[in-house]
């Protein structure tokens, strides 16, 4: 099969009023990186909580390798999810433990490895996102950027096959921005994963990403190349690639018209 | 009027809904066949935090209360001439009430509330999502080691309690206010059953010690992931501990008693 991930009529709501996707089909091909873009609000780490199982789908099906995860047992479901990673927008590193067990945490809790060489994986790993020299501080001693980098140390600690990437670069610095994009294209290539990025850095993940989706209120409103992208003509995705405050994304959030809400008060 | 009829029900079937939710999370982290290898150093790890770093207040609270109960009953009962009474009186009240009851709900205010705190705030910061998409289960791997942790300590820090409680009563009965030591120490022992007395305490202490551990870990697991949603568990966490070992004890006690 060619897609790792693949997404059917997905549908998705938390509550019955309002929903966050209404029937998108998403296909993520193997080995390549796959951006997801959209503006915020719109479900995308919903949409990495769906892939992980985290999430039930309420309607469609969310294949990862040929599997349906909402059918999984729980047993299976976490068998599968040895070959994901997926790296949080907040990190979510163990506060209480150094760097490096925070990395040798998903090797020791499923493997019987020697400790020598838990000790020579976890330092691979840690030396692939360049923090080798940080193995023995604590999460609170590092900057959010290190702290990302370790977190996606631990992501890729198990070998995974997929790599998920909540938002990598929000509330990163220039220079460290630069490092986490080409992080992500470089482990996908050396690693041969698959990667799927979601994101809203235009200008980053085009530079990187090998197929991008752009999704807005629930539906995928634009997909292709980072070429096509650039020049599609669907008002909708100009407005998010150019970054035109309003326009057919509107400005202001579902309201009553102004006369309702101000003359009816007076 | 009838407003308000839906509102009590709405409240009603939420606390019902909240119950079995904690019901759920204490049958998936607990009824499991255990993991001796992994689990145990877990566990050992969090009676220690849960239980060892409790035995301060625990010790300094029973040794005050062993001597306040000493000071008072030692007042009341030499008005009867009943003053070589003492040694009885304290050690009935304390292994049959004071003990489990007290060591339960400072267990709530030093243990249980860390516990949920610790929690809550390790689901705020995705801790336990980032664990479960490792493939590793947070119940097993987090709540569960904490449930036990708390369970098998508070029973202890019972029996610590107890023994510190007469001990603060020889003090000011014996030592200070001039009882005959013999008369105290014999008194207390053809008194103080030990199945029926100090048995039926540490029962207590068990049934409290699992109650307190529930409610602190379903707090932190049901927890807004929010810094007033921290703040609110851990309060609930302590208050609603606090009433379920008064309530239970009430009913241990009736069961007790009446020789259920």
């Amino acid at each position: 099969m060619n897609n790792f991930v693949e997404i059917h009529q997905l549908s998705f709501s938390y509550n019955s009023n309002k929903p966050v996707f209404k029937g998108i089909n998403i296909e993520i091909p193997r080995g390549k990186v796959t951006t997801i873009m959209g503006p915020s609000g719109t479900g995308k780490t919903t949409l990495l909580r769906l892939i992980g199982g985290q999430n039930q789908p309420t309607q469609g099906q969310v294949l990862v390798d040929g599997q349906e995860v909402s059918s999984l047992s729980s047993s299976e479901l976490y068998r599968l999810r040895k070959k994901m990673g997926l790296l949080f927008q907040s990190g979510g590193l163990f506060t209480h433990i150094s760097v490096f067990e925070n990395v040798a945490f998903p090797l020791r809790e499923h493997t019987k490895l020697p400790e020598s060489m838990i000790r020579s994986l976890v330092l691979m790993r840690l030396e692939m996102v360049g923090l080798r020299g940080a193995r023995d501080l604590l999460p609170h001693e590092l900057s959010g950027g290190m702290a990302r980098r370790v977190a996606l140390a631990r992501a890729i600690a198990l070998d995974p096959k997929l790599m998920m990437y909540d938002e990598p670069l929000t509330g990163q610095d220039p220079i460290t921005r630069g490092v986490l994009t080409q992080l992500i294209r470089t482990l996908n290539d050396n690693l041969g994963l698959t990667s799927i990025v979601v994101s809203h850095d235009v200008r980053e993940m085009l530079s990187i990403s090998d197929y991008i989706y752009v999704i807005s209120g629930g539906e995928v409103i634009g997909q292709g190349t980072p070429a096509s992208i650039n020049k599609s003509a669907s008002p909708q995705v100009k407005q998010f690639i150019e970054g035109f405050p309003d326009g057919p994304v509107p400005f202001h959030y579902p309201a009553l018209s102004l006369q309702e809400d101000f003359i009816a008060y007076v | 009027m009838f407003n308000y009829i839906p509102i009590v029900g709405q409240y009603g079937i939420e606390n019902i809904r909240q119950f079995g939710k904690a019901g759920m999370l204490l049958f998936r982290s607990v009824f499991r066949i255990p993991h001796f290898r992994k689990g145990l150093p877990l566990v050992i790890q969090q009676v220690y935090a849960e239980g060892f770093l409790s035995l301060l207040i625990i010790l300094v609270s029973s040794l005050f209360i062993g001597m306040v109960l000493a000071l008072q009953g030692y007042h009341t009962l030499s008005k009867f001439g009943a003053a070589q009474q003492l040694g009885p009186l304290v050690a009935l009240s304390v292994t049959r009430e004071l003990g489990p009851v007290v060591t339960a709900i400072l267990f709530a205010g030093r243990a249980g509330s860390a516990v949920t705190a610790e929690i809550a705030l390790m689901k705020a910061t995705e801790q336990l999502s980032s664990m479960e998409m490792m493939a590793v289960d947070p119940l097993q791997r987090v709540i569960a080691p904490r449930f036990w942790g708390g369970f098998i300590s508070n029973p202890l820090l019972t029996m610590i309690f107890n023994v510190t409680a007469v001990y603060g009563a020889y003090l000011v009965g014996v030592q200070w206010l001039g009882l005959e030591s013999g008369v105290f120490w014999s008194n207390m022992q053809s008194a103080v059953e030990f199945r029926a007395d100090v048995c039926n305490g540490l029962i207590k202490s068990l049934v409290f010690g699992a109650m307190v551990a529930w409610i602190a870990v379903h707090q932190g697991y049901r927890a807004k992931p929010t810094s007033a949603g921290i703040a609110s568990a851990t309060t609930r966490t302590v208050v609603h501990s606090a009433l379920a070992v008064l309530g239970l004890d009430f009913v241990l006690t009736t069961m007790m008693i009446g020789g259920w």
